[in-house]
């Protein structure tokens, strides 16, 4: 009796297998987690320096435009002044997202609804070959190509908005594709035959049904693509210029927060207010990408509520 | 206009756009490879680089670029292919886990150089691991978890509830419904996330430049024992990848043929990518029918 | 499901035994015998180089050099965390350094020259009009004697040692005008080389066919100038280390400042041997004759 009851008790093995499972993956997603938090923290830590121990005013670190830390401005000030910065990351990853974005809807609409023979043999091996061109690569191709094609067309000197956001829009149309390419699939097939069955063309079908239900996975690609933009650095400090002065116009030299970042770096020495300036650039890109999902996240949230009504 | 005429004219645009964007990245694949592929030869592919002269090859980067690769898998896969199962198999749908999955976000769209110093920090200075091939694998975790972790779940998702549902109702648990069913059916697509990171991993340089180095050694190619420094499994050296080495040639190099060793590293890292697709497939492919038993 | 479990037991161990096995047999370094040296691009490829002829001479010595920027190589020698930090600037210069801390060797002398588009029609300024284009005051070749065309700047970035440098000796210690910046000497070089109307600056090590030089003040920049400081734009690469380095640091800067490595490695690899230099100078920017 005791031996059944026991065994009636005691957890199965089947049971014991999944709790393990279960926290085996649970601390998989844990370790992220605080992986994330450790970057978050440090970034933090160094960033908020420049407010808390050098005692720069944070408004007037967001609304400056005169970036030359260790030196000081015209007001008496140091010169950390971040919005030409933020004004040119902002820029560059809008106008170069904005392109992107018919163009991988497009191909990828012809990738999925077309011709997705073709897009499986073509276009899929293309893009993913791409993904791995190191941003140095870009970067060279957009100097050696890109910045003499804007002088020459737009005027200036080439460097600047425009040309970082030609660089950006070939960068992250591979991303984007493939991603929004990956949505459209996700759309079930009866969805399609459904539309095609009450008369609907295939333009009407891809544009009023196949479109609006993926649209909560192609916002995805896109977000990931601007992230992809917003964090790059290599590629556009060859192209922008890297000028601390607002932009005039998109063929004027400029610069990106990541761009100042990566230059700056490895010239100056940790816990110095130059160090901490460009700790505060890292928290900017971090904080501002953290709007830019929460955004996107409301938007797609929206879009969906609309496809279910 | 009628629908007949705008479903032909929808038709020619979307022609017209995706010929378009094959065009630019075909243009941009063989502007690298017409300017790199002449450059390439045995020679280069299996020499050392040299500092300040002539005729160096890339043949340590090229290898470097591969085992840090493995590493960086070896280490990400196991933790992202967890981290997905959690998120897509079991997280209940509620605010907490939608945090989790933008904090994910959040760390993708990380800039690669705060990555890399973050790196630096923690794993060459705080954990004394040095300028080494192991801190380089641990800054590419971090970098490369994200994007590994979100289509691992993306994959998983997209496998019917009717397999699932299967599993169960042959009586067996979760987790095992999840390994030796969902898992091998998405399989394909993990496989394909992996390729696609796995090619974003090995044109990374911002995040190597401080925690896997900037130069490459002289390795010992008879020598495979890890634990000796000049071995090239030794996960303690520095280690120059392929992509670090064409930042660093075209930024500093004094080598008078830095142009052409960079339009042929260039080309080799495409080829080498390519490679590495077509391989990565084929192997799915067999592990698939192995696994399914299609 | 037993059988795969036996064979996954015997892979373990086998992996075992393979590790312990290259443990045992591992060649035995002195952990003493390897030291790193952080810092300055422009100094990499010389400290590079002598590590690696002094590796081949030293057997089981590791050297270890990585780039990372002035700056870096200054905070990490500041904090121990390396035995040599490279630097092109004195460690008085930078902020954030306690130079008494720090002792200073300098290994090697760069000349920094001017350099210009080639099709901008001019080979000679005066140090007053170089100083009127950097800050901003001259936007046209024109104004030189060019041809009509607008001024390009590009600048190195901001505390790089070669911008302090240009800024202390070319400018007068006068801040450039804010422009465009770029962080490496070798993008430098073909941005000028590209961009019509562009000037920057490089050390005399990146000079090549593909862009010009100018003549300041008449003098042209060459190493025989620099020797005797009528080309004014030079600047000392040092290597910093602590007040008491360990011996294999002390042997490995001796053997760097020594005249086999003087005469030929620097020579090679573009930069001026401090032997040859007939004047020196101090961190404060002082001229002294050498005896």
């Amino acid at each position: 009796m005791d031996k059944i009851r026991a065994s009636l008790l005691k957890k199965s093995v089947a049971t014991k297998i999944e709790r393990r499972g279960k926290i085996l993956s649970l601390s998989c997603l844990a370790l992220i987690i605080v992986v994330v938090f450790l970057i978050f923290y440090f970034v933090a830590s160094r960033g908020l320096a420049t407010f808390f121990e050098n005692h720069i005013n944070l408004w007037q670190f967001l609304s400056g435009t005169q970036w030359n830390p260790g030196t000081t401005g015209t007001n008496g000030q140091p010169a950390v002044g971040a919005l030409p910065m933020i004004v040119g990351s902002f820029l560059i990853t809008i106008l170069s997202a904005l392109i992107a974005t018919p163009f991988a809807i497009g191909t990828a609409v012809f990738m999925t609804e077309i011709s997705p023979k073709r897009g499986a043999q073509i276009l899929r091996p293309v893009t993913e070959l791409l993904v791995g061109i190191p941003s140095v690569v870009y970067g060279f191709i957009g100097l050696q190509v890109v910045v003499p094609f804007v002088r020459n067309t737009f005027g200036g000197s080439g460097y600047g908005i425009l040309s970082g956001t030609f660089v950006l829009f070939v960068m992250i149309l591979p991303t984007v594709t493939s991603m929004s390419a990956d949505a459209l699939n996700a759309v079930p097939r009866y969805y399609r035959e459904a539309s095609l069955a009450l008369g609907a063309t295939r333009w009407q079908t891809i544009y009023k049904v196949v479109l609006r239900a993926a649209i909560p996975g192609m916002l995805t690609a896109i977000v990931f693509g601007m992230a992809r933009a917003f964090g790059e650095a290599l590629a556009v400090q060859m192209v922008i210029g890297n000028a601390t002065l607002l932009p005039q116009n998109l063929v004027s030299p400029a610069s990106t927060l990541t761009s100042i970042l990566t230059m700056g770096i490895g010239n100056t020495v940790m816990g110095s207010l130059q160090n901490n300036a460009l700790w505060s650039l890292a928290m900017i890109l971090l904080l501002m990408s953290l709007v830019f999902n929460l955004v996107i996240r409301y938007i797609g949230r929206k879009g969906k509520l609309n496809n279910e009504r | 206009m009628n629908a007949k005429r705008a479903d032909k004219l929808a038709t020619g645009i979307l022609y017209f756009v995706a010929g378009l964007v094959v065009l630019i990245l075909v243009a941009l694949l063989g502007y690298i490879l017409v300017q790199g592929v002449p450059e390439i030869s045995w020679h280069f592919l299996t020499s050392p680089a040299l500092a300040f002269e002539a005729g160096g090859g890339i043949g340590i980067q090229l290898f470097n670029s591969f085992y840090l690769l493995f590493l960086a898998l070896l280490i990400s896969l196991p933790i992202s292919l967890g981290a997905g199962i959690y998120l897509n198999e079991y997280a209940p749908q509620n605010t907490l886990t939608g945090l989790v999955r933008t904090t994910i976000e959040i760390l993708s769209s990380l800039p690669s150089v705060v990555v890399g110093l973050f790196g630096y920090l923690f794993f060459v200075v705080q954990f004394k691991l040095g300028f080494s091939i192991l801190s380089g694998a641990f800054a590419l975790t971090v970098f490369n978890l994200p994007i590994l972790t979100r289509s691992i779940e993306e994959a998983l998702a997209n496998i019917d509830d009717n397999q699932r549902e299967a599993g169960y109702a042959l009586g067996l648990s979760r987790w095992e419904t999840v390994t030796k069913i969902v898992v091998p059916a998405a399989l394909p697509s993990i496989i394909t996330g992996v390729v696609l990171s796995a090619g974003r991993i090995f044109g990374e340089a911002a995040a190597l430049i401080y925690t896997a180095g900037q130069s490459a050694p002289a390795l010992n190619f008879s020598d495979w024992n890890p634990f000796n420094i000049s071995s090239p499994l030794s996960p303690m050296r520095p280690a120059e990848t392929l992509a670090v080495h064409i930042w660093k040639i075209n930024s500093e190099g004094i080598m008078p043929d830095a142009k052409a060793v960079s339009a042929g590293a260039s080309a080799v890292l495409i080829i080498a990518v390519l490679l590495f697709n077509f391989l990565a497939r084929w192997l799915g492919k067999r592990l698939y029918k192995h696994l399914t038993a299609e | 499901m037993k059988k795969s479990r036996v064979i996954q037991l015997l892979g373990l161990i086998l992996i075992g035994v393979l590790v312990g096995f290259g443990y045992h047999n591992r060649t035995q370094t002195n952990a003493g015998e390897s030291i790193t040296a952080v810092g300055s691009t422009a100094l990499q490829p010389l400290v590079e180089a002598a590590g690696e002829q002094y590796s081949t001479e030293h057997t089981g010595v590791f050297i270890n050099v990585q780039g990372g920027g002035s700056g870096t190589g200054l905070s990490q020698i500041q904090s121990g965390a390396v035995a040599i930090g490279n630097s092109d600037i004195f460690a008085e210069e930078q902020s954030g350094i306690d130079a008494s801390k720090l002792k200073d060797h300098r290994v090697a002398v760069v000349g920094i020259a001017p350099i210009i588009n080639k099709k901008t029609g001019v080979t000679n300024l005066t140090k007053a009009q170089l100083i009127k284009i950097f800050t901003g005051k001259i936007t046209n070749w024109k104004a030189v004697g060019g041809k009509n065309l607008p001024i390009v700047l590009i600048n190195r970035a901001q505390g790089s040692g070669t911008r302090k440098t240009f800024e202390s000796y070319a400018l007068d210690g006068r801040k450039s005008a804010d422009s465009q910046e770029q962080d490496s000497s070798g993008l430098a070089r073909s941005i000028v080389a590209s961009t019509p109307g562009a000037i920057s600056y490089v050390a005399f090590s990146y000079l090549d066919s593909s862009v010009a030089t100018v003549t300041v003040d008449g003098v042209k920049p060459t190493e025989a100038n620099v020797r005797n400081n009528h080309w004014k734009i030079w600047s000392y690469e040092h290597l910093y280390t602590g007040l008491h380095p360990n011996q294999l640091t002390n042997k490995f800067i001796n053997y760097i400042l020594s005249t086999a490595v003087q005469k030929k490695l620097v020579k090679q690899l573009g930069y001026i041997s401090v032997h040859d230099m007939q004047v020196q100078r101090s961190a404060t920017g002082k001229i002294s004759t050498v005896k």
